[in-house]
């Protein structure tokens, strides 16, 4: 069942909050063996949260547009009560943390309730969902499948539709591409739009969070539950609600749509191809945009990404670098030793980007690029060939998301169902039309072009 | 950057940043500090204006 289903069964007496929590929580038990998205599960906190619901409504108080939905978190949110792990076997020495993320306590005043917390790559440095310390969680469609990283049990999790809804970060591309790989809608909003307040961070200067789900309208509903500002974050903006919800069923036919050129169209298998092609043909995109020295905005979020993480991870790197992934041990410490100037060089250009992007959207509304340039890869798999070149995986999978995140953009990562596996397209708005982005994917869920496919794995 | 040079530097930034690097760990320090510098010299060859402000902008 989709989150609004849930939230108008509950809130109509169809359906008790704490049915639906028990039915989560069964749905975790029986697949999450194998799927291994979950890295907590808080059921007696759910329990109680959603007898606490049943008993507002019982009592005839008003319940909130989330009431009863369960949703998961990656664990580097803070939950009460829990250390945050961030994916790392170091941060488990941590104090448990005494209060939730901003986010939580958003989508559970909204009703929303949460059942645990989510697998993912190491410190969110990853792409691929894999984990050293608690292993992969796995693509609900192929459990011999990458889930996509670093919210790869947040993709795994709503993918093999264990919860309808679940948030994860996005600094690269950690939210758009597990929804790539797992077939489901995912939101990194315009950075600075939702707060980042008690989440363990990896890159001050890209670190997004947002949510996952199964449909638009579930990803609306939970993005306007989370929306507004938050002194416990210095990147939060000040501006007010925007809902999107409202303005999800406005038509598209005003807005100007076309596909990203160059780099955007290029290091594709077929089936990116295939995907980006489906959605542009659906909107009758049919304009081409190039979006100018995208490959070396691509280079400056990288150096940008290992300095900062380097930064953030100094101390842990001198007195316990042995209890890192060897892999991210390794590239956090190469990104100790980049000169300062050049990042401050990276983060000059970074200005220059987000002016030709200020220039693109003054003649375009929204923007189509494919979100990965394959489907998910096999677990553990090191290269692949494209175009009779060997490449590796790892450092190819965000090679399309990284430019836009570098420049704050919002993107819906929207799912292509092909078969045997889904991938994901990026719509990509002008920054703080989160509204326009929702509304384009929500269009063409409306013609079938995009939807979550049921899990074919489980 | 050669290897060997690509190493004296390792070594004294190591040194520096009193950031321990054992010799198993090296090769893969190695070969990621390469793809960085190859990345960074990327944007070090984009010629930008003296006035450019960095995209961070401090607000007092």
């Amino acid at each position: 069942m989709n989150a609004v289903d849930i939230a108008k069964a509950v809130a109509g007496g169809k359906m008790s909050a704490l049915d639906a929590t028990e039915a989560a929580l069964a749905r975790i038990k029986q697949h999450d063996g194998i799927l291994n998205s979950f890295t907590e599960i808080t059921a007696d906190r759910a329990r109680a949260k959603a007898r606490v619901i049943d008993a507002d409504i019982a009592a005839g108080k008003e319940v909130g547009p989330l009431a009863g939905v369960p949703f998961a978190v990656k664990n580097l949110f803070d939950v009460a009560g829990l250390p945050t792990r961030a994916g790392s076997k170091i941060n488990r020495d941590l104090a448990p943390a005494k209060r939730d993320a901003t986010l939580i306590e958003r989508m559970e005043a909204a009703g929303a309730v949460l059942v645990g917390a989510l697998n993912m790559g190491e410190y969110a440095y990853d792409f691929t969902g894999e984990n050293v310390h608690d292993g992969p969680s796995r693509n609900p469609h192929d459990t011999t499948r990458m889930s996509g990283g670093s919210s790869g049990g947040s993709g795994s999790a709503v993918g093999g539709a264990l919860v309808p809804i679940a948030l994860g970060s996005d600094t690269n591309g950690s939210i758009r591409v597990p929804s790539s790989f797992c077939g489901i809608f995912g939101l990194k909003p315009t950075y600075g739009r939702l707060s980042r307040a008690r989440s363990f961070p990896f890159v001050a200067s890209f670190d997004h969070l947002g949510p996952f789900a199964r449909s638009v309208t579930d990803l609306a509903l939970a993005y306007d539950a989370m929306q507004g500002p938050d002194a416990d974050d210095a990147a939060c903006t000040t501006r007010g609600l925007e809902p999107t919800l409202p303005l999800l069923a406005n038509p598209v036919s005003d807005l100007r749509i076309a596909t990203a050129g160059g780099y955007f169209q290029n290091n594709l298998f077929p089936e990116a191809v295939e995907a980006v092609s489906r959605v542009a043909k659906a909107l009758g995109a049919t304009r081409v945009v190039d979006v100018p020295e995208a490959a070396r905005a691509r280079a400056a979020a990288y150096v940008i990404s290992t300095t900062e993480g380097a930064s953030l991870h100094l101390d842990r790197l001198r007195k316990r670098p042995n209890d890192f992934d060897p892999a991210v041990r390794d590239r956090l410490i190469a990104g100790a030793m980049v000169p300062a100037p050049l990042v401050d060089r990276a983060q000059k250009f970074r200005r220059w980007y987000r002016a030709q992007f200020a220039e693109i959207f003054k003649s375009v509304d929204v923007l189509i690029a494919p979100a990965t340039p394959c489907t998910a890869p096999k677990l553990g798999q090191v290269n692949f060939k494209l175009d009779g070149v060997e490449l590796p995986v790892r450092a190819n999978i965000g090679i399309h998301t990284q430019p836009i995140s570098f420049v704050g953009l919002p993107v819906v990562a929207v799912p292509v169902p092909l078969e045997p596996l889904p991938i994901g397209v990026q719509i990509i708005a002008a920054p703080w039309r989160e509204d326009i982005a929702l509304r384009v994917a929500h269009a063409l869920e409306k013609m079938d072009v995009v939807a979550a496919p049921a899990p074919r794995g489980l | 950057m050669a290897a060997e040079a690509l190493d004296d530097y390792i070594d004294a930034v190591s040194k520096a940043l009193a950031l321990p690097v054992e010799e198993a760990w090296r090769p893969a320090v190695r070969a990621n500090l390469e793809v960085s510098l190859r990345l960074a010299r990327l944007v070090d060859e984009f010629a930008l204006p003296d006035e450019t402000e960095p995209a961070p902008v401090f607000t007092a």
